[in-house]
């Protein structure tokens, strides 16, 4: 579903329509990939709340949405702070080993 | 251990960390492997995991829980996409119901976990794609004491609107 491809395609999409609003077409346009293909990646942004979309008149206008990448900048933040505390959890696992068979070297 | 590198992109929701740990690869995997190993990791501070199913073969997924500072449980499953032990993991990790039924709604985060021989040991890499906000924040909410009500509110709202 999230491939690294299609990831750099949405990316790209979001830093356009960060710069400005365009159309569904427009942005068709840029890429070597169907309008059809386009309208996905698009709607996947639309889901995850990254960019919002309105109709006016034939076309759909895409607004990048910046309220939710600081949100989601600051939620990655505290998401970074769960996995640092994992990691050191993991070691200290590891590190039971080591104190049973003795052969703890303190590097 | 030592964390040596973390990196966030918030457009696509995700986050690459990378640690290193100085034990072999193949003792690396069982804290994955083992339920009993992995319990005693995978749930964030105050907020304990309990693995009740836990079958690492593609297509085999887990069943388990994380227990709150006041007893309250939150449910998760996790579906595995990719299997190469002991260097290679790949998973969907969502919520469920009080039942352990998967909840749809927010959609999984896809995890994947690569261990890889150094010389010091093994390192770590774990790579989590959100695909919405709200998923990546109800994750961290979990055992954040300030998070605690808001989350607990939100894991209601699912429950209740399910």
């Amino acid at each position: 579903m999230f491939h690294a491809l299609a990831d750099s395609t949405r990316r790209d999409i979001i830093g356009r329509v960060l710069r400005a609003e365009q159309s569904v077409s427009e942005l068709a346009r840029r890429y070597e990939m169907s309008f059809a293909a386009v309208q996905k990646h698009v709607a996947v942004l639309e889901r995850a709340a990254l960019v919002r979309k309105q109709r006016r008149g034939r076309e759909q206008i895409v607004h990048g949405n910046a309220d939710t990448l600081r949100k989601a900048a600051r939620l990655l933040d505290r998401y970074e702070q769960l996995w640092r505390h994992r990691a050191q959890a993991i070691s200290d696992i590891l590190s039971e080993d080591s104190g049973k068979s003795e052969k703890r070297t303190d590097k | 251990m030592t964390v040596t590198s973390v990196h966030k992109d918030p457009e696509a929701l995700s986050m690459t960390f990378t640690a290193e740990f100085p034990a072999p690869v193949e003792r690396v995997w069982q804290i994955w492997e083992d339920p009993r190993q992995l319990e005693r990791w995978w749930g964030p501070p105050t907020w304990p995991a309990t693995f009740d199913e836990h079958d690492v073969t593609v297509g085999g997924g887990s069943a388990y829980y994380m227990t709150g500072p006041e007893g309250e449980k939150a449910r998760g499953w996790w579906r595995f996409t990719l299997v190469e032990a002991p260097n290679r993991l790949e998973f969907d990790d969502g919520f469920a119901d009080d039942d352990g039924k998967q909840l749809p709604d927010p959609a999984p985060v896809h995890c994947v976990v690569t261990l890889e021989a150094t010389a010091e040991g093994t390192r770590m890499v774990t790579a989590s794609t959100f695909s919405s906000a709200e998923h990546l924040e109800q994750m961290v909410n979990m055992g954040m004491e300030e998070g605690m009500r808001e989350a607990m509110g939100q894991i209601d709202a699912i429950l209740a609107g399910s």
